[in-house]
């Protein structure tokens, strides 16, 4: 509880209290903790002295602010037309074998979140993915259980 | 001036004015859908498109100010087309059930439809694709989201006029919905009840929640016993549901038309309104002598009245360390409900258990008030059923009754006796107008000194009023406040409410005495009054209240007999143990969000 209020305490000093911050502070919460709780978003209403329903009306518009719980690492595979067409189903089908989870889904130790993605401007290097921010081209299935072993590790 | 053309004809409007309302000054009618007289533009279900020479593409007339020489036709093919698709694709997100809906020829949304006569409808029917959720959680409305069309009235009127905002636009693209916080139900969210979302929903995606059944089998049940009440704002609105102009006072008619429906005694909410002037006008003075007499540092000032249930849930909510200065005083509906099943069935003989009491409101949130926990004070539910002005205009179309003709009939007696002081709790500024009347006389022995008792700086549309009595003349009992100026502030709209509360929480508020009503033009204006509403139809409601005000005999609740009978038969005196056990409640703090 207290950290939350620090962390919205930190950010509304940051880019101070008016309406306009409320999409920074909503990014900053996520970078620290992948999505936003209902705590934090009353916290943010709070501080920026706005209802919590526009707080939530904001997050919900926006794919990458989830309101829902995520795993620290968050993987979205982008499901536009270029990488559907060069293999994504393959990957998907990895991932959801390699993490025993569908998608939209947390594994229960909530290290990873599988979602799927509109296009993320990769299509030259299909097929694509994320993991949090950071983006992996040119996927194989060996490549990913690679790439999904390193996260393992770093617990 | 600006000068331009629409369909042709010349008009000349300030600048600013929009289209849509150039328009209307040529008797040209532009349909629309989202936009509202009380509300800012939103433009965003775009039925009112116009073609402008020149533009590109149609443009919104009510979100396009008018320009010089701008050419506007209103009527064009392309115009037509565009409209009929616009209605037609709304139409396709909207689960048309019309003739089991609630608002069944009240709908403007089946309205633009009839206006098109479509035949059959060439989208797709997306309302089947969806699981929508209807909300039923509130006592006093119902929210279904399969009938909801965006336009987002509902969205501005809690945050322009009721700065709530327990509602807002969540989602994008096709699974765009109107959401509480993260989609809690609405008895779980910062929402009042007031039910001003409820007056501006287009379609039935915002009803109230009825209780019309429950009260006709209670009204058919011989074991049953039922007494009914009604508001002193329904009188003055109720005509508008049954083909009356706004302004329009039904008072007798609507007696004899619950007489009719059979309703076991017809008595007035106006005898509860004189008793809560008693009540919490007492309670001012006696916190007025604990201040400054006794100097006790515990009694908060300014004291806040507890009429309005919208109100209360709105300071719970949101300035609960304020809870302290509100009226201890429940509302006159709830005064009434403790006595109808203590006071009044004894004295009718009748087993208070068989008692069903039932009130007629211009308001939503008083069907979450009479469900409050608290609210059973004479052992039994005080209010067992509230149905709004507009349920009760069905009530009468129901029964067959022939409303014009009616002959005017009185309240019957015991709790059916009032004052104008209790009729102008209606409108905004007439609490504390009625309560001015009583304590000015309790304490000087003299009559308010405003002419023909109207103090007029208390009345009016104006969001937040002031206004100051100099208290002289004082009798014996209450010297210590000779000399004192009175200060008073009336506030109406929660959003004017949370103007008057900023400056009490920074300490900046000098008054006495607030009073404070949820809807903008207070009761007259209240959720469960007629559809449609706008600063103009408040304000006629206004004037008719004032109107029955003067014409009254009594014009002050402490002279109300029955009001004065029931201290002496039942009561004792104002503010007494038993006026406690049955008349004042307390207040809890609420969540947030």
């Amino acid at each position: 509880m207290y950290e939350v209020e620090d962390l919205v305490k930190n950010l509304s000093l940051k880019y101070g209290r008016s309406r306009r911050s409320l999409m920074p502070i909503l990014q900053g919460i996520v970078e620290k903790h992948n999505y936003l709780t209902d705590e934090v978003m009353v916290e943010v209403a709070k501080a920026l002295d706005i209802s919590a329903a526009e707080v939530y009306g904001t997050a919900s518009f926006y794919t990458f602010l989830d309101t829902q719980v995520r795993g620290k690492y968050v993987i979205r595979v982008c499901k536009t037309i270029t990488c559907s067409m060069k293999g994504k189903g393959e990957i998907m089908q990895t991932i959801e074998e390699m993490l025993k989870i569908r998608p939209g889904e947390t594994t229960p130790d909530r290290m990873f979140s599988l979602l799927e993605t509109n296009c993320i401007g990769w299509c030259h290097k299909a097929p694509a993915m994320l993991i949090n921010e950071m983006p992996y081209t040119e996927l194989t299935s060996e490549k990913v259980v690679e790439i999904l072993k390193s996260y393992m590790k770093t617990k | 001036m600006i000068n331009l053309t629409i369909n042709d004809q010349k008009v000349s409007v300030p600048a600013g004015t929009t289209v849509l309302d150039a328009a209307k000054q040529l008797k040209i009618n532009i349909p629309t859908l989202c936009n509202h007289p009380d509300l800012c533009v939103a433009g965003n279900c775009r039925v009112c498109v116009v073609e402008q020479k020149g533009a590109r593409t149609l443009v919104a007339s009510c979100a396009t100010p008018v320009a010089e020489g701008m050419e506007i036709n209103t009527n064009t093919l392309k115009v037509r087309n565009a409209r009929r698709h616009i209605v037609e694709l709304l139409l396709s997100e909207h689960r048309s059930d019309c003739t089991k809906c609630y608002k069944n020829t009240k709908c403007e949304l089946q309205a633009l439809a009839n206006e098109f006569a479509f035949g059959d409808n060439i989208f797709l029917d997306l309302v089947e694709d969806h699981l929508y959720t209807i909300d039923r959680s509130s006592p006093s409305f119902t929210k279904d989201d399969s009938k909801c069309i965006r336009c987002q009235r509902c969205v501005r009127t809690c945050s322009e006029l009721q700065y709530i905002s327990a509602i807002a636009v969540a989602n994008k693209g096709a699974q765009q919905k109107i959401s509480s916080f993260h989609n809690k139900p609405m008895s779980h969210v910062i929402c009042t009840n007031c039910g001003q979302c409820v007056n501006r929903c287009p379609t039935g995606a915002l009803i109230e929640k009825t209780y019309i059944d429950q009260v006709w089998d209670a009204i058919y049940d011989p074991e049953k016993y039922v007494i009914v009440q009604t508001a002193p704002a329904v009188r003055v609105a109720l005509g508008e549901d049954l083909g009356y102009d706004p302004g329009e006072r039904v008072t007798g008619k609507m007696v004899n038309a619950l007489k009719q429906i059979g309703f076991d005694s017809v008595l007035d909410t106006d005898f509860s309104a004189d008793l809560t002037i008693m009540e919490e006008g007492t309670e001012l003075l006696t916190r007025l002598k604990k201040a400054l007499v006794d100097k006790d540092a515990s009694v908060k000032f300014p004291m806040f009245t507890s009429c309005s249930p919208g109100w209360i849930k709105f300071i719970e909510h949101k300035y609960p360390e304020f809870l302290p200065n509100l009226s201890t005083c429940k509302s006159p509906q709830q005064m009434f409900g403790a006595l109808a099943k203590t006071f009044y069935a004894e004295k009718k003989k009748v087993d208070p258990s068989k008692v069903v009491s039932v009130s007629i409101m211009p308001c939503t949130a008083k069907k979450y008030e009479a469900d409050r926990p608290e609210m059973r004070a004479s052992g039994y539910k005080d209010i067992d059923f509230v149905l709004t002005t507009r349920e009760l205009a069905v009530m009468i179309k129901q029964a067959g009754i022939d409303f014009r003709n009616l002959e005017p009939a009185n309240y019957d007696s015991i709790m059916g006796d009032s004052t104008g002081a209790a009729v102008i709790f209606g409108a905004t500024g007439g609490v504390m107008e009625a309560a001015l009347r009583t304590a000015y006389e309790l304490v000087t022995g003299r009559e308010v000194p405003f002419n023909n008792l109207n103090i007029t700086p208390v009345r009016g549309l104006e969001g937040v009023k002031e206004a100051s009595v100099k208290i002289e003349g004082c009798t014996d009992d209450w010297k210590f406040l000779e000399g004192a100026e009175l200060k008073v502030a009336i506030a109406h709209g929660l959003v004017n409410a949370n103007k008057v509360m900023a400056d009490v929480r920074e300490g900046k508020s000098p008054y006495h005495f607030v009073e404070i009503m949820a809807c903008p033009g207070g009761c007259i204006g209240g959720g469960g009054q007629p559809i449609p509403t706008s600063r103009e139809i408040r304000q006629n409601r206004v004037n008719a209240i004032y109107e029955e005000d003067e014409h009254m005999v009594l014009r002050k609740s402490h002279d109300n007999p029955d009001v004065i009978a029931i201290y002496k038969e039942f009561l004792g005196k104002p503010n007494s143990h038993k006026a406690h056990e049955l008349l004042h409640t307390h207040y809890f703090e609420r969540d947030s969000y």
